[in-house]
């Protein structure tokens, strides 16, 4: 009963597009015939902290929030955040990660180091990782704002959805001056 | 027409369906967007008040006047409003009021977690509590109507998980809305005198076992069953975690939390041979459920403090996870910080060097107690830094001199930092207030108030000045500095220490963030690494865009020590820089530049 409902979950930094990320992700879900769920804590988008959203889909959904040990997909905008939520990840779930670091304050006041290795860690507990350079993708396409989107493309080849769906729901949730750029980013991210 | 929609979208939503055109709210997480979302709907009046005793007070007007009326609060602000709350129980409202409060489990972004359920219980009104979107747009139609039915005011408790998820929302037609306003005259049901207050009183009774009865066939209060080896009983949110955790046992899910159906509860526990509660925070359920004489299990196995999730109500209850959990390594925490640029970066970076208490507000400018800027000493709730500094003043005497500030932001000031002033200059306070204004409500997202000169709905307005204000209410000593120039702050903080009895001293910068005020943004910066000689004094600013590269991560070569002791140079990511100059005015070495 339980298997029947997909969870994703987008962890990363505040400003880096995750709540837009998992809009689109939603959106997608509900166009193509399944219940979805969506859950984030909002007011840190701006100032830095760590930032999640849990997106779930199926059937039918009861809770917006996976349990830990109950996530299919993890999907860390930024690299050490990967680790900070490895408890959540199924055993047998997929990790996609992008390879940016940001620092966090303490180890910008040098109290504290970055986390070496991080994708052997991550290795360590998942076999199915999937690291991009989502940054310079997204340079390439022509806006570096939309790693998110460059995330999103590289999750579409995880699930079954039709790619004429995501690109109906990209084409509405971009305004035209940035649209060229996302839809090439979500390509990159796909072709990757 | 289905769409996503959050909780609070959903309630703007429902409330419109269903006629309500008048709200009145004080932003606060997880609330903030029902009146956002709300005050964009046709023919609607939609306003910001000043704070939550105002909202309530606004909509319970509304509400005698003939309006279906909703006000809009986060947990912490049924507080401020308690006070009209009590007595509206007793005198009914006429027309349609819902009281809305936003609970936040887990304190995500809240001083305290405090159960509102209580408040229903307290103040003798019913209460609902929808568990997703779909349901918090139902739940205000049926809120409106038992509003109306038993004449109370009717509370709807959401919590975080509800407010700020999105699910599926099948969106209805408005409804028709009636013009059923007019100036009726009622003085033995409204004026609360002792003599009406008792005759008042029995109604509230007999009211409260009306709703009772109304509970046992409510449809929101529903039964599933399935195995009755386990039943649990359950709202809110926690029905969908249990929900995800036991699909095969039976629910009671109570879509109405008080008052309680007893005969249903007992009924349904009759029926199960073990039967549990799953609800966040207090066992409010629970405490109710044993008083009825009935066995049963909640807090016994389930936690007292922070939300749940499927994870903590499966091992609670069977004391398995359902999977193999890996450990997630220690990293280093990411906490929020002040936004590059943010204008009360500079006012606390001095206030923290000062050696005097810092009495702090509800703000952003809460996250500067966090080192290296510690700058701010208390918070406990909206305004009562003036308060709670006035008080030290006094107490401490002369040991007190030039020790005490308080620290508030703008929309705190308005929402509870009037009074307290005036009570610094009526008994004579020795402290220093800062006002620190960035010229709009930052830490919900940008909502105006009284003194940014704009309502909700977008017109101009009156603008509330605050050194005229200071002035009118007593305080002699009044001074504006610009937060971005650190010598300025400095000297005039150290006058007004000096200086005897009450000042205010006004930091006035809009927020980086807020683009309808305009707010500066220069050129970036950058670090010269040839003149940089490690000082680390920039770092002390908490400013993202500054980071610590240490030569040993560095390619020999590449550097140069200035010092022997030397470790490593500061390093500005351009991108995010925003140019507003504080690391520049610290910097001893003239290592900080413009980008090219």
């Amino acid at each position: 009963m339980k298997s029947e409902v997909t969870s994703v979950y987008m962890v990363g930094v505040g400003g880096q597009g995750i709540i837009r990320a998992s809009d689109i992700l939603c959106e997608v879900i509900m166009r193509s015939g399944l219940d979805v769920k969506k859950s984030e804590v909002h007011g840190m988008a701006q100032r830095g902290g760590s930032v999640t959203s849990h997106v779930r889909f199926g059937k039918k959904v009861y809770s917006p929030l996976a349990p830990k040990g109950g996530v299919d997909i993890l999907m860390a905008f930024e690299r050490l955040e990967v680790l900070r939520y490895l408890d959540y990840i199924k055993p047998k779930g997929r990790v996609i990660m992008s390879e940016l670091e940001l620092y966090p304050p303490a180890v910008n006041l040098g109290i504290a180091a970055y986390p070496e290795n991080v994708v052997e860690t991550v290795r360590n507990r998942v076999s199915d990782v999937k690291e991009v350079n989502a940054t310079q993708m997204a340079i390439d396409a022509g806006n570096i704002k939309a790693e998110n989107t460059v995330l999103l493309g590289v999750l579409s080849t995880y699930l079954d959805v039709d790619a004429k769906l995501w690109d109906a729901v990209l084409r509405e949730a971009f305004p035209a001056k940035v649209l060229e750029a996302n839809l090439k980013a979500f390509a990159a991210g796909r072709a990757a | 027409m289905k769409v996503l929609m959050s909780g609070n979208e959903a309630i703007a939503r429902g409330a419109y369906e269903h006629g309500v055109r008048f709200a009145s709210a004080y932003p606060g997480t997880p609330s903030t967007e029902i009146l956002e979302a709300f005050a964009h709907y046709d023919g609607v009046y939609a306003e910001w008040a000043p704070n939550e005793k105002v909202a309530l007070e606004a909509a319970i007007g509304a509400a005698v006047a003939g309006e279906k009326a909703m006000a809009v609060m986060k947990h912490v602000g049924v507080n401020v409003a308690a006070d009209p709350l009590f007595t509206s129980s007793y005198t009914g409202t006429n027309r349609a009021l819902v009281l809305i409060s936003a609970d936040d489990p887990s304190m995500h972004s809240s001083q305290n977690e405090q159960d509102n359920r209580n408040y229903a219980k307290f103040a003798k009104v019913p209460m609902l509590e929808p568990c997703d979107s779909q349901e918090a747009k139902e739940f205000i139609k049926i809120a409106l109507d038992l509003s109306e039915q038993f004449d109370t005011p009717v509370m709807l408790r959401t919590t975080t998980r509800v407010a700020h998820s999105k699910s599926i929302v099948t969106l209805e037609e408005e409804g028709n809305w009636e013009d059923k306003t007019a100036v009726q005259f009622n003085a033995s049901k409204y004026v609360m005198v002792p003599g009406n207050s008792r005759v008042r009183r029995q109604l509230v009774e007999k009211r409260t076992t009306a709703l009772k009865e109304f509970a046992e066939t409510f449809k929101g209060n529903r039964v599933e069953m399935k195995s009755k080896d386990v039943g649990i009983i359950t709202s809110g949110m926690p029905y969908n975690y249990a929900k995800d955790a036991f699909p095969e046992y039976s629910f009671l899910k109570l879509g109405m939390v008080y008052p309680l159906p007893d005969k249903l509860i007992r009924k349904f526990a009759g029926k199960v041979k073990k039967l549990y509660v799953v609800e966040e925070l207090d066992p409010f359920l629970e405490e109710q459920i044993k008083a009825m004489g009935i066995a049963v299990t909640g807090k016994a196995v389930l936690p007292f403090a922070n939300e749940l999730d499927p994870g903590i109500v499966k091992n609670a209850i069977c004391g398995c996870s359902g999977g193999e959990i890996a450990a997630a390594p220690e990293v280093p925490p990411r906490p929020p910080n002040l936004c590059p640029g943010c204008p009360h970066r500079g006012v606390f970076y001095v206030l923290g060097k000062l050696g005097a208490f810092l009495s702090g507000d509800i703000g952003c400018y809460t996250l500067a107690y966090m080192k290296p800027l510690e700058g701010l000493h208390s918070t406990v709730c909206m305004g009562a830094s003036i308060s709670m500094a006035h008080g030290m003043s006094k107490a401490l005497k002369d040991k007190g001199k030039g020790k005490v500030v308080a620290a508030i932001g703008d929309s705190t000031f308005v929402h509870s930092g009037i009074t307290p002033l005036l009570n610094m200059a009526y008994n004579g306070s020795d402290a220093v207030v800062v006002i620190c204004d960035n010229s709009t409500t930052a830490m919900t997202g940008m909502q105006e108030h009284p003194a940014t000169g704009y309502t909700l709905q977008g017109q101009p307005t009156k603008k509330l000045d605050f050194a005229a204000l200071a002035k009118v209410l007593g305080i002699e000593n009044v001074q504006v500095v610009n937060p971005y120039d650190l010598k300025q702050v400095r000297k005039v903080m150290k006058e007004e220490l000096a200086n005897e009895g009450p000042s205010v001293v006004i930091a006035e910068s809009p927020c980086v963030l807020f683009r309808r005020a305009n707010p500066t943004i220069g050129k970036p910066f950058r670090v010269d690494p040839g003149k940089c000689n490690g000082c680390k004094l920039c770092l002390g600013l908490n400013c993202s865009p500054i980071s610590w590269r240490p030569f040993a991560k560095m390619e020999e070569g590449t550097y140069q020590r200035k010092t022997k002791t030397q470790e490593g140079i500061a390093v500005i990511d351009s991108l995010y820089c925003t140019g507003c100059t504080l690391c520049r005015q610290l910097c001893k070495a003239g290592a900080i530049v413009e980008e090219e």
